[in-house]
């Protein structure tokens, strides 16, 4: 192990783990992250949903319409997080010009958009009887249904190129420019008079009974390892379809091990 | 510089061009960003005159009567009030006391005449139990402070 991280020290100018920006370093443990993060998922989702639906109490204005927050936020956030993720991605492919990073960004967008999808789906049937409509367009509301737009115009155009450089390269663009939608879905509760009601959790600070904030950040955190496991994933797959020739694959697959 | 570095500057530099350009047309179309407008810009004739607009604040305490389905209640900002009046059902979460978004024009004399009107919900979740204690807490400040005054 000392030996090999050494020589991999010297082949790839001093950081071990640059040696995982090979799709061939990395299928193997994108599978471990894989399972590992799909039984987290399974187990804090079944606590968080017990304690957000049997465990927390009735909201004192809202009746029991406000559960579904257990499920809205998280989505919103992780919505918002997977774009940056995929902007993070996308900037270090269009610098560095590694494959993965490509991969890793494409791995991301479908689970970005179907979380853009579940918060905007779950806020309408909350609004109805919360507000009195399903949608407004109100700046919260207009700039995550832009993010989902942005979702499927990545995937659009990652998908319209012939040469697969040429996609990579157009969607990572994107996903660049796109990012700045992010901050403004963030602040725009806070910059603009708008009717989705501010941020209930700031850092360091929430206007929020303890237990629906514990079962909502657990929650949170199911929906972060549903994602890497359902992105991890799709980067297996994704490598088995662009490197489907090479020796090692052949070797990874149809030798049983993952 | 090497490749890479002029690459990465040339990407953070069209990013950045790219920001300012975004923050420019976003504070540019302030106005038309605003949801409502608050009953201190409608009396400051801030808002638009003979047109559809939304009014956003409170729904003043005690303000409330409904005749049927027409209610008419008065909407504040704490610093200014307008008077509205509706005809429809209103919403589960409206509340006197609470926010709310009303949608209408703003008639000659005055009264605002909604055709929609949206509960505006805070950013508090709490139990019933828990709301009762704020509640109760308030009531004694209120009390505390109305048997201070000279």
């Amino acid at each position: 192990m000392a030996r090999s991280e050494q020589q991999s020290n010297e082949r790839y100018g001093g950081r071990w783990f640059w040696r995982y920006a090979s799709p061939s370093a990395f299928f193997a443990p994108a599978g471990r992250i894989e399972t590992l993060c799909w039984v987290l998922a399974a187990v804090l989702a079944a606590i968080g949903l017990y304690l957000g639906f049997f465990v927390a109490p009735t909201d004192a204005q809202q009746g029991e319409a406000y559960r579904v927050i257990f499920i809205h936020v998280p989505a919103a956030w992780m919505a918002m997080v997977i774009y940056l993720a995929m902007a993070f991605w996308s900037l270090l492919g269009l610098w560095l010009g590694t494959r993965l990073s490509f991969m890793m960004s494409h791995a991301l967008a479908p689970t970005g958009a179907l979380m853009a999808v579940l918060s905007l789906w779950t806020g309408a049937l909350w609004g109805r009887p919360t507000w009195g409509t399903y949608w407004v367009w109100d700046a919260r509301l207009t700039s995550t249904l832009i993010l989902f737009f942005l979702y499927v115009g990545y995937m659009a155009l990652a998908a319209a190129f012939d040469d697969r450089r040429k996609g990579d390269r157009a969607a990572a663009l994107i996903a660049l420019v796109g990012a700045i939608n992010v901050p403004i879905i963030y602040f725009s509760v806070k910059w603009w008079n708008t009717l989705h009601q501010g941020s209930s959790v700031r850092p360091g600070s929430s206007s929020m009974a303890t237990i629906m904030l514990a079962a909502m950040l657990i929650m949170t955190f199911a929906f972060w390892a549903y994602s890497i496991a359902a992105a991890m994933h799709r980067l297996r797959t994704i490598i088995i379809e662009r490197e489907g020739n090479a020796a090692w694959l052949r070797a990874s697959v149809l030798g049983g091990k993952r | 510089m090497t490749l890479k570095q002029k690459r990465l500057a040339l990407i953070l530099g069209g990013l950045a061009v790219i920001a300012v350009a975004v923050a420019l047309v976003l504070s540019a179309f302030n106005q038309n960003l605003v949801f409502f407008f608050s009953p201190s810009q409608i009396v400051a004739k801030e808002a638009p005159v003979g047109r559809a607009f939304r009014l956003g604040g409170m729904v003043e305490e005690g303000s409330v009567k409904r005749d049927g389905i027409d209610v008419q209640f008065r909407v504040t900002d704490t610093a200014q009030v307008v008077p509205v009046r509706y005809s429809g059902i209103l919403p589960d979460l409206f509340r006197e006391g609470k926010g709310v978004v009303a949608q209408g024009t703003l008639g000659p004399d005055g009264v605002f005449q909604a055709k929609e009107v949206l509960a505006k919900h805070d950013e508090n979740y709490m139990p019933p139990e828990a709301a009762t204690a704020v509640e109760k807490a308030h009531q004694a400040r209120d009390m505390a402070a109305h048997t201070l005054k000279p």
